[in-house]
This record gives C-alpha cells, sequence and structure tokens, in this order.
C-alpha cells in the first residue's frame, strides 16, 4: 500500500496526476453549503444537549456500583421526586451518575442516602455535585469572548504572514465552516454538551487554522512571481499546490486523527461519560472536517478571492488567451485548465529571464 | 536567497539537547532527594479527588468588583479554609470574576459553609480584653482587664471552679439587655470560660473564618495574636461603611499633623448608629470604651473613642501608630467589609479518587493506543524515517514530562483531565511537523536533489510552515488559557506547553539527526527501506537544468553495473558553486570509478560531499553562473 501511496505521492508532486480541485470549487462550495445547511438545520431541530453545567441541578455520583443497573437509579430518585425525571448515565466502569434538577439541601441528603441503599454501597460512595445555572453561561460567554479575541488575532497574523487578507479571509471561512459542521454532529449525536466539548470546540479554532496554514504555505510558494510568467494561471498553480500538499495533508490528519480517535473509542465505549469523551468527539469531528475545508474549501475560496484582483483578472485573460492563440500550444500548457501545472520537465526552455544571473 | 555560510553543526546541537534533558532529569531527581520534588507531576482534584468549588462574589448594593475585592475575598477565604484545618487547598482567582477553591479529598459540611460564605465584617463593642494566652479558672479574677472581669465574675455562677468542670451554661442571666455593652447579658458563664480558654498566640486561632451570631458575644483574637477580645453583639453592619480611606492626619488648624490615620465616612444609617454607640460608650470605662472592627472573626481593629467625643455626622477618624502601610491595609479591610460580597456558588463538584483515577489510567492508555498508531502508521509511510519520528516523539515526550513534573514542583503545576487530553491530542500535533518536514525533504528529492542537499533545502522551506502553524496553534492556547475558565485552562496550557516543545525538538533534534543520517550509508544512498529512495519519490532520471545554474541527476544508479553514477549524482550537484570544484568533470568521474571499484563505499559517495551537506548556502546559491556538471 505504502508503495502505491508513494508513487500516488510522486505523481501529485511532479503533476503526472492532478485532480483539479480549484477548478471544480462549484461543487466543493455546493457540498460545503448543504453540510452547513444540514448542521445549522440539526442546531435548531434536536439542538445542542446542554449538560448539568449549563442547565444547572444536582449530581450524585455513586462509585463502584454492583450493578449499572439505571433504572434502579432512576426509580429511587422517582420514589421521593414523583415529577422528577433524572439523568442516568455511565461513568468509568463501575461509576454511575445520576443528574437531576436542583435540589434543597435535605433533599440531596435524602436522595443520597436513598440511592446508597438501593445499590448496597456505604453512604461515602455516594458523592452529590451542584452546579449553579449561570457556570455554564459563564463558560460559554468566555468561550465566546476568546473566540472573537482569537479570531481578530489569526486574521492579523495571517495577513501579516502571507501578506495578504484574501488568504486569512479565506482561513477564516474554512474556519467557520469547520466549527459549524462540528457543532451540528455534535447536535446530532446527542451527547452533552459539558465545558470539556466547548474546549474541543475551541481546539478545532487552532487545528483548522493550522491545517490551513501548511496548505496556503504551498500555495504561496507556487504562486510567487506568477504574474512573471505567462505560463499559467493562478489558478493552475494554486491547484498544484493542492496536489502537492494533498499527501501531507492525508498523512497529518491521520495521524493526528489516530491518537484522538484512540480518546474516542476509550472514551465512548469504556468510559462513557466524561472529560475524555467529550473532547475527543468534538476533535475527532473538527480536525476530520478541517482536513476537507483546508483542501477544499479554504484553497478555491482563496483562489475566487484573488482572481478578482485586477491584476490577477488580467494576468489569467492573458494566459488563457495565450493558449487559445497558440494553439498546439507549449509543450503541457495546451492540456486542460487545471491539469497543464506540471512541473516544468527538462528540456523546455523557460526563457533569458530564468539564466542565471552572473553575480558580482 | 543569499545565505550566510553558517556551517550547520547537527552533532553539537543534539549533544546541547541530551545535556539539557540530563539536566532536567538531574535537576528533578536531586530535588526529589532534597527538596520537595516528587517524581511525577501533581494531579489536579479532577484526578486526585476532592472538592472543587467555584464562586463568584456579587455585591448587593451593585458595586463594582475589583481585581482588589477579589484578591481580598480570597485573603479571607484562604483565612477561612486554612483554619478548618484543611490542608493544600488552592485558592485561585480565574478570569478576574470566579474564586476557585480546590479542597482535595472529601471536606467537611462546615468547611464547605465557610467557603460559601460572605465574608462578615461588623462593628461589636468590647466588654473585655486580655493577654493573648489563656488563663486559668483559678486567677480569671486577677486577669487585667478589670472592666471585663468584674462584671463577668457578677454575671457567673458562684463558685468559678463548676464553670471549668461542668458544661458552662449558655443562657444570660438577664432577660433583655440593656444595651449592647451589657456585660451581665451577654458574658455568659460559658462566653467567659471560652475566652478565658482562648490562645491568642496559637496560630490556628489567628486565622479566624469563624462565623458568628450577631446578637450574641463572641469572643476573638486580633491577626497578629497579641491580644484577645471579648465582643458585645454587632452594632453596625460593615455595609454601613460608605468608604473608608487612609491618610496623612489634618490638625485643628488644618495643617498635617504627619501621623498616618484611616477615614471612616458611614452611610445615613451607619452614622445615627455609630452616634448612639459613640454616645454610650463615651459613659463607660477602658476597656468598654473601645469598640472592635472585626472582619470574619478577627479583630482588625479595636480603638477607643477619644474622651468627649460623640460622633454625629458618620465620618470617623482613627488615629494611632499607623504606618503608610498598615493605614492603607486597614482602610482596604473597611472598604472590602463595607461590600456586602456573597458568593453564588457556580459549580460545586465532588470527585472520587478512584473515578478520577480510572481516568487518568484509561486517558493513558488511550495516548499509548495513540501513540502505537501513530507509529505503525509512520513506519509504514516513512519506513526507516519513521524511526526519526518515534525517536522525535519519545524526546518530546521526556522533554514534556520533565518540564510538567518541575512545574509541579516549583510552579504548583497540577495536571487534570483536560490536561492529559491535551497532551495526546499533542501527539498528533507534533507528529505533524514531522510530517510536514518529511514531505518536504521528500519533495526536494523529486527534484532530483541529493539527499543532504534536499534535507537542507526542505528544511528551510518546512521550517517556515512549522513556525507559522506552531504560531497560530500557540496563540490559540494563550488565547484559550487567558480567556477560558475551568478545566479549559489545563488542556490550553498544555497544548501551548507541547507546541513550545514540538518547535524545541523539531529544530534541536529531527533536523539534526536528519542531517547526521544523511551522512550514513543507509540513508545517503536512499536505501529502499530508508523511505528516502529517491526511486521510489520519482526523482528525475535524467540529468536537468534546474534553474539558478544548477544542473541535476540526482539519481543514484539504476542499474548495479553502473556503480559509478551515484558517485557522479554527487558532483552533478555539487559541482557549482561547490568549493570542491577544483577537479574536472573527467577526473572526479575517474575517482569515483576507482572509488567504487575499491569497494570502499564511504568514499565514493560521500568523500567530495562534506562541504555541501553542512551548507545550504553551497546548494541555494551558486557562486557562478557556470553551467558545467551537464557531464552526461
Amino acid at each position: 500500500m505504502a508503495v502505491g501511496f508513494a508513487q500516488w505521492g510522486n505523481d501529485l508532486y511532479t503533476g503526472r496526476r492532478s485532480y483539479d480541485i480549484v477548478g471544480r470549487k462549484r461543487l466543493w462550495f455546493t457540498i460545503s453549503f448543504t453540510l452547513v445547511a444540514i448542521c445549522a438545520i440539526l442546531l435548531v431541530k434536536p439542538g445542542l444537549n446542554p449538560g448539568i453545567e449549563f442547565r444547572g441541578g444536582s449530581e450524585f455520583v455513586i462509585s463502584g456500583v454492583p450493578t449499572n443497573d439505571q433504572k434502579l437509579a432512576a426509580d429511587t430518585v422517582a420514589s421521593f421526586a414523583p415529577e422528577e425525571i433524572p439523568r442516568v448515565s455511565t461513568v468509568g466502569t463501575s461509576s454511575l451518575r445520576i443528574q437531576t434538577a436542583t435540589l434543597s439541601n435535605t433533599e440531596v441528603e435524602k436522595a443520597a442516602a436513598a440511592l446508597a441503599v438501593a445499590y448496597d454501597v456505604p453512604v461515602t460512595q455516594v458523592t452529590s455535585n451542584f452546579v449553579g445555572p449561570s457556570w455554564g453561561q459563564d463558560v460559554s460567554s468566555k468561550a465566546i469572548r476568546g473566540l472573537i479575541v482569537f479570531l481578530v488575532l489569526v486574521t492579523l497574523v495571517l495577513t501579516i504572514y502571507f501578506r495578504n487578507w484574501r488568504m486569512a479571509v479565506a482561513a477564516l471561512l474554512a474556519l467557520f465552516h469547520d466549527l459549524i459542521i462540528t457543532v451540528g454532529i455534535y447536535a446530532a449525536v446527542g451527547w452533552e454538551v459539558t465545558p470539556a466539548t466547548v474546549i474541543g470546540f475551541l481546539t478545532i479554532l487552532g487545528y483548522s487554522i493550522y491545517d490551513t496554514v501548511v496548505v496556503f504555505d504551498k500555495v504561496r510558494e507556487n504562486t510567487t512571481g506568477v504574474l512573471d510568467q505567462s505560463r499559467f494561471t493562478y489558478a493552475e498553480k494554486a491547484n498544484l499546490a493542492v496536489n502537492q500538499t494533498l499527501v501531507r495533508s492525508i498523512n497529518t490528519s491521520v495521524v493526528a486523527l489516530l491518537p484522538v480517535s484512540g480518546i474516542l473509542f476509550i472514551g465512548a465505549f469504556v468510559l462513557g461519560a466524561g472529560t475524555l469523551r467529550d473532547i475527543a468527539l468534538a476533535l475527532f469531528v473538527g480536525m476530520a472536517i478541517g482536513a476537507f475545508s483546508s483542501i477544499f474549501l479554504a484553497t478555491p475560496f482563496e483562489v475566487l478571492l484573488r482572481e478578482r484582483e485586477p491584476k490577477l483578472h488580467e494576468h489569467t485573460a492573458k494566459v488563457l488567451a495565450n493558449r487559445a492563440k497558440d494553439g498546439s500550444g507549449e509543450q503541457v500548457g495546451a492540456a486542460a485548465v487545471g491539469r497543464a501545472t506540471a512541473q516544468l520537465r527538462p528540456g523546455s526552455h523557460q526563457g533569458n529571464a530564468a539564466q542565471p544571473r552572473r553575480r558580482k | 536567497m543569499a545565505q550566510p555560510t553558517r556551517r550547520e553543526r547537527p552533532v553539537r546541537t543534539l549533544v546541547t539537547l541530551g545535556v539539557l534533558i540530563v539536566a532536567l532529569f538531574g535537576a528533578l531527581i536531586s530535588g526529589s532527594h532534597w527538596s520537595t520534588a516528587t517524581l511525577t507531576p501533581k494531579l489536579a482534584l479532577d484526578l486526585e479527588g476532592g472538592t472543587q468549588i467555584i464562586l463568584t462574589p456579587v455585591a448587593e448594593n451593585q458595586a463594582a468588583i475589583t481585581d482588589a475585592t477579589i484578591t481580598q475575598a480570597i485573603d479571607v477565604i484562604r483565612q477561612r479554609v486554612d483554619s478548618s484545618g484543611v490542608a493544600e487547598a488552592e485558592i485561585t482567582s480565574q478570569g478576574g470574576r470566579n474564586i476557585v477553591v480546590a479542597l482535595p479529598g472529601t471536606p467537611s459540611e462546615e468547611t464547605l459553609n465557610l467557603v460559601r460564605t460572605s465574608a462578615q465584617m461588623e462593628f461589636r463593642p468590647v466588654l473585655g480584653i486580655s493577654a493573648p494566652t489563656p488563663t486559668d479558672t483559678s486567677t480569671a479574677t486577677a486577669t487585667p482587664t478589670d472592666a471585663a472581669t468584674p462584671a463577668a465574675d457578677a454575671a457567673a455562677t458562684p463558685t468559678p471552679s463548676a464553670t471549668a468542670t461542668a458544661a458552662p451554661s449558655d443562657t444570660p442571666t438577664k432577660a433583655a439587655p440593656d444595651n449592647p455593652s451589657d456585660t451581665a447579658y451577654y458574658i455568659t458563664p460559658k462566653v467567659e470560660a471560652d475566652f478565658l480558654a482562648l490562645d491568642c498566640t496559637n496560630k490556628a486561632n489567628q486565622t479566624g473564618g469563624k462565623l458568628s451570631a450577631a446578637d450574641k458575644a463572641l469572643v476573638a483574637c486580633d491577626p497578629t495574636g497579641s491580644a484577645k477580645y471579648l465582643l458585645g453583639p454587632v452594632e453596625i453592619q460593615g455595609k454601613e461603611i460608605s468608604s473608608a480611606s487612609s491618610g496623612l492626619g489634618v490638625g485643628a488648624n488644618g495643617t498635617s499633623t504627619g501621623k498616618w490615620v484611616v477615614n471612616i465616612q458611614f452611610t445615613g444609617t451607619g452614622g445615627s448608629e455609630f452616634r448612639v454607640t459613640t454616645t454610650r460608650l463615651q459613659g463607660l470605662t477602658s476597656p468598654q470604651n473601645q469598640f472592635a472592627m472585626v472582619l470574619d472573626g478577627l479583630v482588625i481593629s479595636a480603638p477607643s473613642l477619644a474622651p468627649g467625643v460623640i460622633i454625629t455626622d458618620g465620618k470617623a477618624e482613627i488615629s494611632g501608630s499607623f504606618t503608610r502601610l498598615t493605614a492603607a491595609t486597614l482602610a482596604n479591610q473597611l472598604n472590602f467589609g463595607a461590600l456586602p460580597l456573597t458568593f453564588t456558588v457556580q459549580s460545586e463538584q465532588t470527585i472520587s479518587a478512584s473515578l478520577g483515577s480510572e481516568q487518568l489510567e484509561k486517558g493513558i492508555i488511550a495516548g499509548l493506543i495513540g501513540l502505537l498508531l501513530v507509529v505503525v502508521y509512520s513506519l509504514l509511510q516513512y519506513r526507516t524515517l519513521g524511526l526519526v519520528t518515534v525517536a522525535s516523539l519519545v524526546i518530546a515526550g521526556l522533554i514534556t514530562y520533565g518540564v510538567i513534573t518541575v512545574l509541579s514542583w516549583t510552579q504548583g503545576y497540577r495536571l487534570s483531565l483536560p490536561g492529559v487530553t491535551g497532551l495526546i491530542v499533542a501527539i498528533g500535533i507534533t507528529a505533524d511537523s514531522f510530517i510536514v518536514y518529511f514531505e518536504r525533504v521528500r519533495d526536494e528529492l523529486r527534484e532530483g536533489r541529493t539527499l543532504p542537499a534536499a534535507i537542507e533545502k526542505g528544511w528551510e522551506r518546512a521550517r517556515r510552515t512549522i513556525l507559522a502553524s506552531d504560531a497560530v496553534n500557540f496563540l490559540a492556547a494563550v488565547v484559550l488559557y487567558f480567556l477560558a475558565v475551568g478545566g479549559v485552562r489545563g488542556f490550553a496550557f498544555t497544548l501551548g506547553l507541547t507546541t513550545i516543545i514540538d518547535l524545541v525538538v523539531v529544530f534541536c533534534f529531527t533536523h539534526p539527526m536528519l542531517a547526521v543520517l544523511a551522512k550514513t550509508e543507509f540513508f545517503g544512498h536512499g536505501h529502499p527501506a530508508s523511505g528516502l529512495d529517491p526511486r521510489r519519490l520519482g526523482a528525475p532520471q535524467t540529468p536537468r537544468y534546474a534553474g539558478r545554474g544548477r544542473i541535476v541527476t540526482g539519481q543514484p544508479a539504476v542499474a548495479p553495473d553502473r556503480l559509478a553514477v551515484p558517485g557522479e549524482k554527487v558532483p552533478a550537484v555539487a559541482t557549482v558553486g561547490s568549493p570542491s570544484g577544483h577537479q574536472t568533470i573527467a577526473e572526479r568521474r575517474a575517482a569515483a570509478r576507482a572509488a567504487a571499484a575499491s569497494s570502499a563505499p564511504p568514499a565514493e559517495g560521500t568523500e567530495p560531499l562534506p562541504p555541501d551537506t553542512t551548507s545550504t548556502a553551497a546548494e541555494a546559491e551558486p557562486t557562478s553562473g557556470r553551467t558545467e556538471g551537464n557531464e552526461l
């Protein structure tokens, strides 16, 4: 497999094999838009399932339970608070978590005692927590403030680094895309949103931008001096960059996803509800989507923006006109638009400008 | 790209890194021997078990809560927690608004109540003052507090010895007090016994934190433990102070007295209450003409009223042996007390130690599985080169472990579950930078560069990408750390830390390591299993013009019988700009063939190389426009 993969990588690098990613932007934009739309609906219809940190309430954790019978817990709670529908979930291998609405101190004591009796554990093994409803709001308002500060800073950093605000804008678009889809999928799965989930969402910010930066770095490298030649359009150069980074994108995504899926697996199937699981799902979805968006969304969108620049617009028109005029065209130039960006192969003359300068 | 001809010294960099790691662990081990360091990082509450309470101070009268208020509130809570005897409690402010109290183990309900309740500032009349040490009941009558003790005696049961043995009665002897200074009513036998037994030289009693009933007498120490007080009921609440300030006192003629004083301004209600109090206290003898300001069960000041002064306008001035600092402190405390601060419990979480350790254990297993998968994948993708990834990850892991342990030793850092998650996620992100680098090296090989050149050129380009993307990651971590609450901080911290460590490892280990490996036969000649085999990477087979006066063939021999070709490819690149380009092409070919024939492989390919392998400049920058080397 690796041999084939390496060969594929070579072909992508040299341009022998090339996917017209930038050219088919309509397709990717449609896919992304559909995904975002679905996720937006998911966010409204089932909506996010707020955890106790956001709802407020009381929580009991019974550790070292002999059975994981969740019904028993529900019945016990119902016995003293009939209108209460508790949320029961497994935490770890031998612990149960029961969440209820806010109970008074005496009720909490009664409930803890009742649960201890029901599960036949000493009452010391039943811990009770209380979470105020504003705690989660505090977390989310801080998170939103963090998000805004991060976006402003990252726009500045990217604009300075790439010396072009369009790349920053495209990266941000990809970022929002990733965020909305991740949150949407979280809503679809229906796991509780806890502060740990919020952490996961926030981490996607960094990761999504990170991924986009790596692709854009190659785009920038390939398109340096694009105006000084009339062989390829900006879009073609950018497309080559995406193709050349495809192997890297796949490799980094796989490598980043492997540990996260490790946590996700252990978290979801072994530990049950908890910090590990909550962070891992958000990260897993975010990273996968982030890899997609940095290749299929960010770059085409960046090209779209760049091509509106008069200089580049003219350049593209000139290149295409040249090609049409030439007919036979140059060696590679005649190939279909978007596939024409092969690495220059030996044998072609690149003009006097390509000759080395005599240095003093 | 003109670059200074800088000699890279990969081995030196590697050795330096090694020394640093050894130093890190050396410090840790010696620290654990002679200091308080432990060889494992300390764990946060969610892993160790314990109770975490997050409180938000709320001012009742819409007053602004400043940083100073939060600091004061933290001091008060710390006092209370310390007084309850809970060791290793962590009380921190978070995000400038919340106070996080982390108590290890399962604290008692009283401790929790202490933490939850608001700070109490109150004015109480002094009924008695005595030396800080406990007094024997037998000598009780001889206590110097002449005003208090006779009164106490009068109220006490006839036999003083009985008060010491039997539980003293807490019932007042009178039906109702005449006024708050009514010693006969307030000093019950129990209060007296408490007062006598109180030892204010004991540090535990100097922390306050005891809650007291407003309508009962109170025995209290001052924070320095220099005296103990027997106080009447609360006369004025702290919230009746409208402001307090410190400054230099002003004499009667309007000139500065040069002494530091504290000025208190009461509210309307407070002013009239204070007038009543001062009027009454005027008629009493020392120490009963004193009133005490009690903050959270500690007497922070107990000034006596100057003779003949009845304060009617709600403005009081406390003078005494203040320094600028003590006056400011008292004013601060009064101001804090003036804020009727209550704490809303945002969340209260109890984590059992067993649950925490299970999560940690499973988390580590998840991390190991992830690591293993990453290792397998990089070995598949990069063959032997994958081992460099593995080694880099191991080095990164070592440094991270060391730094976190040192931080938990010196800075009191504690590893939380989100922190562990951050570390696991960091495996992928750290491995990312190696992949960016390796892919760049491969790209350069595909361009037809020799391995040493590809490693340098690829590094030059990958370095920029790695720096940019790590900067973004770090930015995210910093923003998260400073703007987030709760467990987010632990996660952001490890993420930021590993980002930095990632840079250190890539710069000081991965890149130098590759540079060293490039000199070996195995990698340098692109062994098929090395992961850097130019043939598999589709490097061009024919010499070609690569711009900037370079001609590259970049391809070792395909056929074994043309063993000389690997020798050729090297000069082909090296010719231009190579300091060693004194030989003619024919000479070099001959030398290479001879070397190959004499089956001395190291001599053949590597001999003309050293200047190039170590110098990017030689590769990147032709010194002349010669296009020689077009030898095939």
